[in-house]
């Protein structure tokens, strides 16, 4: 399933957040967009998942989703966003409960999840009781639990320390060798772009509009830290923010 | 000034600002009060009309409770407070819910619960009569107003605190409003609608003695008035025992309502 960006613009109130943005997102494809904070890449994904209404424009989802889709369009936030009155397995049985499924069926489909991202010894524990990177992943497993078709990924590394990143990185590596899942990661990081990315889509500063979209051919499988292609790439997209990146360091910050 | 090169350690500036719970003490405080009241009261500093002894207290309650009068007394207490605080607190997270999730509830009920909550309930306890006579209801409904508007207010408060991330969440992933409603709104605000719970409780202690002492034959308050005007201190002072007593029982019970609703924090 591919999904279709037209045109979309957001303004909130007499401020201009997104421009003219088209995009196509491919199946199986991950795309990165990057940009300075600020620039309108959280609103993007919002919209684009339908919690948030664009001013004008559209996003269409082409094709139907794959059989066995529980939620097309599943995200995974910044900050986690388990509810912390929940256990680890009761966070990923979430999605699950108002759909028709028997309690066997949606506690084998949970198991499952937390086995993928290595969580499942810790089924029982509460969100208090888990690092910062068994929450992402205990959260990466309740997106994988609706067999998603497009996986809209808000910065899901950027409130965990360096290691616990880089750790996260590979996780989400090999979850995407064995299922090819679609995705459109946000961030801010230029590190996880060049890892990551199939298409990097660089938004200006507000209003954001997209200014370039960089191809990096190197298959995922082949990409290390100091690989030339990598370096290659890292460099072009700096040079294409660094300028917006400092402008924007320098202003009063206050839109959500 | 020392001397370049001298040693010297660095003073200790933390610590402290971290009161611990010492085991002994409050048996202790209770001991001392208790030792202080039996030499007041038999050394003839205090005079037996002003406050009986101590004895005399533990005497009229086993009397009270070997004449089942005590009894009677607490379960019509119990009773009216039940009911009661049931009825407000039902009504008041309602109310308070609806505040928080519509707007209309908000702009409508919002400034009504406002405006409702200075008023001291019990002076609409002559009007309650008025309306369901000077039985049991009139009782009910002067607990129920007052335990209404702390809850819808402690309500409405834990609902505007719920995480809007997990809201959105939820319906990123489709979840229905009612479900998230029960699922995501009602465990976050849970922490609110048990501290709403404890004040409400209090409010509503307070509101069960004095309608008691306005218009009733039995329950705890009638008895500390009736004891009051015969000057039976002995009485008075046991019925306010039974007060302490049945608030402590009640914050005890939302204490383990707290551990076991709120295990995850």
């Amino acid at each position: 399933m591919d999904l279709v960006v037209e045109g979309v613009c957001q303004r909130y109130g007499a401020l201009d957040v997104l421009r003219d943005v088209d995009l196509r997102i491919a199946s199986g494809e991950i795309v990165v967009v990057l940009g300075p904070s600020g620039c309108g890449k959280s609103t993007l994904l919002r919209i684009l998942g339908g919690l948030e209404r664009p001013a004008s424009g559209r996003v269409l989802l082409a094709g139907a989703p794959p059989p066995g889709c529980l939620n097309p369009l599943t995200y995974v936030f910044q900050d986690f966003a388990l509810a912390p009155w929940r256990s680890a397995a009761g966070n990923v049985a979430l999605p699950l409960e108002h759909l028709p499924m028997s309690a066997a069926e949606r506690a084998e489909r949970v198991g499952e999840a937390l086995m993928r991202v290595n969580l499942a010894e810790f089924a029982d524990a509460w969100p208090r009781q888990l690092s910062g990177g068994m929450k992402q992943r205990a959260a990466i497993a309740r997106a994988l639990v609706v067999s998603p078709a497009i996986l809209l990924m808000d910065e899901p590394l950027s409130a965990l320390d360096a290691q616990t990143r880089e750790l996260l990185l590979d996780d989400l590596l090999r979850l995407w060798r064995e299922t090819r899942f679609t995705a459109v990661y946000v961030t801010h990081n230029l590190a996880e772009a060049v890892r990551l990315g199939h298409r990097v889509v660089v938004l200006s500063r507000r209003p954001g509009q997209v200014r370039d979209i960089v191809v990096i051919d190197t298959p995922l499988d082949e990409r290390r830290d100091g690989h030339p292609a990598l370096i290659e790439a890292s460099a072009r997209l700096w040079s294409l923010i660094r300028d917006e990146a400092a402008i924007a360091d320098r202003e009063l910050v206050d839109d959500a | 000034m020392t001397p370049d090169g001298a040693l010297r350690p660095v003073p200790f500036r933390g610590g402290g600002f971290a009161p611990r719970r010492l085991r002994f003490a409050a048996p202790l405080a209770f001991l001392a009060v208790l030792a202080l009241w039996q030499a007041a009261t038999s050394l003839g500093w205090i005079g037996p009309l002003a406050l009986p002894r101590p004895g005399e207290v533990v005497a009229a309650l086993v009397d009270m409770a070997a004449s089942g009068e005590l009894w009677r007394h607490l379960a019509a207490s119990l009773q009216r407070f039940a009911v009661g605080w049931a009825l407000g607190a039902a009504l008041g997270v309602a109310v308070g819910f609806a505040i928080g999730l519509s707007s209309l509830a908000r702009s409508a009920a919002l400034p009504l619960v406002s405006a409702l909550f200075p008023i001291p309930k019990i002076a609409l306890l002559p009007l309650f009569i008025i309306w369901f006579g000077i039985g049991e209801a009139s009782k009910y409904a002067t607990i129920a107003f007052g335990v209404f508007a702390p809850m819808a207010i402690a309500a409405f408060g834990g609902v505007d605190g719920v995480d809007r991330g997990l809201i959105r969440m939820a319906q990123s992933f489709g979840v229905p409003a009612r479900d998230i409603v029960a699922k995501i709104v009602l465990p976050g605000a849970a922490p609110a609608l048990l501290s709403g719970a404890r004040i409400s409780a209090s409010i509503g202690i307070i509101l069960l003695t004095a309608a008691e002492m306005i218009g009733a034959q039995h329950g705890v308050g009638a008895l500390v008035l009736a004891a009051g005007n015969l000057m039976q201190t002995d009485r008075l002072i046991a019925g306010v025992l039974l007060l302490s007593a049945l608030g402590l029982a009640i914050a005890a019970l939302i204490g383990l309502a707290e551990r076991r609703l709120l295990r995850w924090r």
